[in-house]
């Protein structure tokens, strides 16, 4: 499997983010896009999500499933972890391991992966920051996706969140899995390619 | 078909518990219904005349206010942006919340119509046409508004512009919801026509609305 973007330029609400981004990526590998605030690291993401429209340039995925497109093989962690408050943390996760399909670890196992075992019956509404982000880590784990797109994956998390977040990325490239992730600090990827955005402007 | 049954009892739950604004659209039905006498007064004759049109406005209007949170309570917490990734064919998945959304919304002022007609001085044989009318008709106020409220959030523009974008395309549903009512209140043989019309634009609309939402988050900027 093999993710290449060619000479990618996106434009939001008529400015000019970034243009002429390439880079490739096999499995096993992982990419850590770096940049300022406002630089187009959420934007790129969300290009390869196909949740955006590129303003011009390719992205495209040899090896995958042809029957999909690139975003129905990837999981997305953006900003908002997509969780219903009157729901509770079990009803959140059965939901989208329903729904993205197909089914990785069973829902209760990646909970409990998360540290949120004990939690399961709590609405979502009396979660902290963490223990949300820790919920959409579960995610990733209960729906088997073979790209991770993470936008700032490891914001909120304690040390043993972090420890969580480095052991999944890990499993998920020995796995021949690709990430996708868009940090200002570490996130405890060993071995990842860089990518700098908006150096030139 | 797991994934549709999946969002199905999402969007039921999500409806039916604290905060979900399932009766919101009944409470401001039987608002309005329940005004409409002190406003226009109270002969007897006029109500039960004026009845089922005030019973299809009332339904209208409760139905375009509780449209505007179909995707945009999705959208804000981040949910849209995975049920688009999802690997579920959008239109159907479109369709299963505006379905979802009918049966926690629009069915409950069908039940609650016939209650409402009470007020209006209605005739049991009346009230059950205008329930019927409404049975049919409603799933189109849904299903068009689906247009609407994908357009609202990819526009990122909230309140007022669903209601514009929507009311135009339901005043034929009024206009044959209200006509078939008063052919069944006048005991007029021409209850079969504007009734098979008003069922013709329901099923419409279930193919126009969820393809014309999906083209409006596929072409999102």
């Amino acid at each position: 499997m093999r993710l290449s973007v060619e000479n990618l330029a996106c434009r939001r609400g008529g400015r000019n983010v970034f243009a002429g981004v390439s880079f490739a990526l096999a499995a096993g590998e992982a990419l850590t896009i770096i940049g300022r605030n406002g630089s187009g690291k959420s934007s790129l993401l969300r290009l390869v999500a196909g949740l955006l429209l590129p303003a011009d340039g390719r992205i495209t995925l040899e090896g995958g499933d042809s029957e999909l497109n690139l975003g129905e093989q990837a999981h997305y962690l953006g900003h908002q972890e997509a969780l219903k408050p009157a729901l509770t943390v079990r009803e959140n996760l059965h939901f989208w391991s329903r729904y993205l399909g197909p089914a990785g670890i069973a829902p209760e196992a990646a909970l409990t992966l998360a540290g949120l075992a004990e939690l399961a019956d709590l609405p979502a509404a009396y979660l902290s920051a963490g223990q949300r982000r820790r919920l959409s880590l579960a995610r990733l784990a209960a729906v088997k996706r073979p790209i991770w797109l993470l936008d700032e994956p490891a914001s909120a998390l304690d040390s043993s969140g972090q420890a969580r977040l480095a052991g999944m990325m890990h499993e998920h490239l020995t796995q021949g899995g690709l990430i996708l992730a868009a940090a200002h600090g570490a996130i405890g990827l060993e071995r990842s390619k860089e990518l700098r955005l908006g150096d030139t402007a | 078909m797991s994934a549709f049954s999946a969002l199905f009892v999402r969007d039921l739950r999500l409806a039916i518990r604290v905060g979900g604004g399932a009766w919101m659209g009944v409470l401001f039905f039987l608002i309005v219904v329940t005004l409409m006498p002190f406003a226009i007064g109270p002969e007897l004759a006029l109500l039960r005349r004026i009845g089922p049109a005030i019973l299809w406005l009332g339904a209208l209007l409760a139905s375009l206010l509780t449209l505007d949170r179909l995707f945009a309570a999705d959208q804000e917490d981040g949910s849209l942006d995975l049920i688009l990734m999802g690997r579920a064919q959008l239109e159907l998945a479109i369709a299963t919340k505006a379905l979802a959304h009918w049966l926690s919304s629009g069915l409950p002022l069908v039940i609650a119509a016939p209650v409402l007609g009470i007020f209006l001085n209605i005739d049991s044989r009346a009230m059950a046409a205008v329930a019927l009318t409404l049975l049919a008709g409603t799933p189109a106020l849904t299903f068009l508004g689906l247009i609407g409220a994908a357009l609202a959030v990819t526009l990122r523009r909230g309140g007022l512009l669903v209601p514009v974008l929507i009311l135009p395309l339901t005043i034929p549903v009024l206009i044959f919801g209200v006509a078939a009512s008063n052919a069944a209140l006048a005991e007029s043989t021409f209850f079969g026509t504007p009734f098979t019309i008003l069922c013709a634009l329901s099923l419409a609309s279930f193919v126009i609305g969820p393809v014309a939402a999906a083209a409006a988050f596929r072409h999102a900027e």
